[in-house]
């Protein structure tokens, strides 16, 4: 039985990294040499124009758009998530807070599609209509509940007496959650971020509907509208395509385990 | 003359129910509350009452009653949405599950290479739906995508161009993007299961294949409640993919519920029924996870007799 389960496993990694291999090496292949040779072929002869016209057309300009919108969004999101963990679990004696507890956990049921209409209404009323701001405040909005989720159960795990302890000394809540929780809930911390993060980089849906100018691209839109302004330049859309992934790829050859940790982090428990 | 103290009066600090005393520390919780309430809570209670007007995304929103709602409801459209939500829904666990619980049991086996290949089998699960999306359309270009390469004619098909194909194509990417994410749940899972349930097999004499079908698809039951709901509740609101590989086309033949609702408010600019749609989506979601919750049952009881 084993040898149908191993080479199963190598048609599933074929399948896999076929896509991926593919839309490398045809991103080094002149336009020209792409459509007479071997699909599946790496490139005869190698050539960086792809990403040179890529760079070009104003990639840096939407690289840093995502970067501003995922640094903007994610950062307040794992603070006041943070914030708002420590205070559900310290504070779950005062009703209104096991209410909000409630609430975060019910949320994780809303849908960003359904209710992106009225979030459309909210941005164009505040004024924030094809604006960076538009993205980063939904977005903020739409990680608070699995990040309360998994930093309360983290800071749960806290045993009470180092609190006691902590109280003791005459520190404050605000003095423990950061001398106390922040350094024992730092994995959980690491694998919120990275979660949060890789979801609002890769966001396509806000950027479609909230912003509209070119230079508030992020990258997911942008390497949509590439696709329809070079046409049949196939090379110069596998190279759009790789330039926008190379940055997750060097972060998960770095830190692969707190990835794949945030991804089951809300289901593990 | 005996002056008479007052009692000694014992002050005591009011002690939190769990966890012993602890200062103020409620107004943590209120950026985060504030954020959501504007941004998820608020929307979820405006798409409920913007479903009863009638708004054309530029000017003022008018209060019009049911007519947005049977303008949403009379439509042809929203009936073939309705089906082809479905349809993909239907297909794409169809697609998944059996495979990732394969994979799954597949990678819980702690052997080196295994562990490797799971680095790369995670991988679709790093990019973006745009970036799946604009890779499949390549490679799936009938004059010069992987038909064409490999010479091999049946491969060379106008794959996004015909409908049928349009719906096969469009489940096996989302088989293709999301297979890493629930193997790994099922990896997490079969890895729980106590070894002496397989040695017990073992000794009566039962085979691998035996084992998987009475020993871990029973374990994994809870798992597969649990993964299958993600999954189909996901599937229900898919946007991203369907958007960037089909456009919801040819025709009208992958225009699930959220392309519907997107065509509706933001291209025929009719945002009431727009919201009605999205309010059927809402309800929709929230009866499959009800439905799925039931079927899976509890989950009260120990899964671990016999071990």
């Amino acid at each position: 039985m084993n040898w149908i389960g191993g080479s199963f496993g190598w048609i599933w990694l074929i399948i896999v990294m076929l896509p991926i291999y593919w839309i490398v090496i045809t991103s080094f292949k002149t336009q020209s040499n792409y459509f007479v040779t071997n699909t599946f072929a790496p490139a005869s002869d190698p050539t960086l124009a792809n990403y040179k016209l890529v760079l070009e057309n104003d990639f840096v300009q939407y690289f840093w758009n995502s970067i501003v919108v995922s640094v903007g969004a994610v950062v307040p999101a794992v603070l006041i998530s943070f914030m708002a963990a420590y205070a559900v679990v310290r504070g779950s004696h005062k009703r209104w807070l096991r209410w909000t507890n409630s609430l975060f956990l019910l949320g994780l049921a809303i849908p960003l599609q359904a209710v992106i209409i009225p979030v459309f209404l909210i941005i164009i009323r505040l004024k924030l209509y094809d604006t960076l701001l538009a993205i980063i405040l939904p977005s903020i909005a739409f990680a608070i509940p699995l990040s309360v989720l998994v930093l309360s159960n983290f800071i749960r795990d806290v045993p009470k007496e180092l609190f006691e302890s902590m109280r003791m000394d005459g520190a404050s809540e605000w003095g423990t959650l950061w001398r106390l929780a922040f350094p024992l809930t730092r994995p959980a911390l690491v694998t919120v971020t990275i979660y949060n993060a890789l979801g609002i980089w890769n966001g396509f849906l806000l950027p479609l509907i909230l912003t509209q100018s070119p230079d508030k691209r992020t990258m997911p839109l942008a390497l949509w509208t590439f696709q329809g302004q070079f046409g049949i330049n196939t090379p110069a859309i596998a190279a759009s395509v790789t330039l926008t992934t190379v940055p997750i790829l060097v972060m998960y050859a770095i830190g692969r385990r707190q990835l794949l940790g945030g991804l089951t982090a809300g289901f593990g428990k | 003359m005996t002056t008479l103290a007052p009692p000694a009066v014992r002050v005591q600090e009011p002690t939190a129910a769990k966890g012993g005393r602890s200062g103020s520390v409620g107004w943590m919780a209120i950026p985060a509350l504030l954020m959501f309430f504007a941004f998820a809570v608020v929307p979820l209670v405006g798409v409920f009452v913007l479903s009863f007007t009638t708004w054309d995304s530029i000017g003022p929103i008018h209060p019009s009653g049911l007519t947005s709602w049977k303008a949403a409801l009379g439509d042809k459209e929203l009936l073939h949405s309705v089906y082809v939500t479905f349809l993909i829904m239907g297909l794409s666990w169809l697609a998944q599950t059996p495979l990732s619980i394969l994979i799954g049991v597949f990678l819980a086996a702690r052997k080196r290479y295994r562990g490797i290949l799971a680095v790369l089998y995670f991988i679709p699960l790093l990019l973006s739906s745009a970036a799946i999306s604009i890779t499949y359309k390549a490679l799936l270009d009938p004059n010069f995508g992987i038909g064409a390469g490999l010479s091999l004619d049946f491969l060379n098909q106008d794959w996004l161009g015909n409908s049928t194909l349009a719906v096969s194509v469009l489940v096996f990417v989302v088989s293709w993007q999301y297979i890493p994410f629930h193997s790994l749940i099922y990896q997490g899972a079969v890895r729980q299961i106590p070894t002496s349930m397989y040695e017990a097999a073992e000794i009566d004499g039962a085979g691998r294949w035996r084992a998987f079908w009475s020993i871990t698809l029973p374990q994994i039951r809870y798992t597969i409640v649990t993964s299958s709901t993600l999954m189909v509740v996901g599937s229900l609101t898919f946007f991203d993919l369907i958007f960037v590989l089909t456009g919801g086309g040819p025709g009208n033949s992958t225009r699930a519920l959220a392309l519907e609702m997107y065509q509706t408010g933001f291209m025929a600019n009719q945002m009431g029924p727009a919201s009605a749609i999205a309010v059927i989506l809402v309800l929709v979601g929230l009866l499959l996870a009800q439905l799925l919750r039931r079927l899976g049952g509890k989950g009260d009881e120990s899964q671990l007799e016999g071990a």
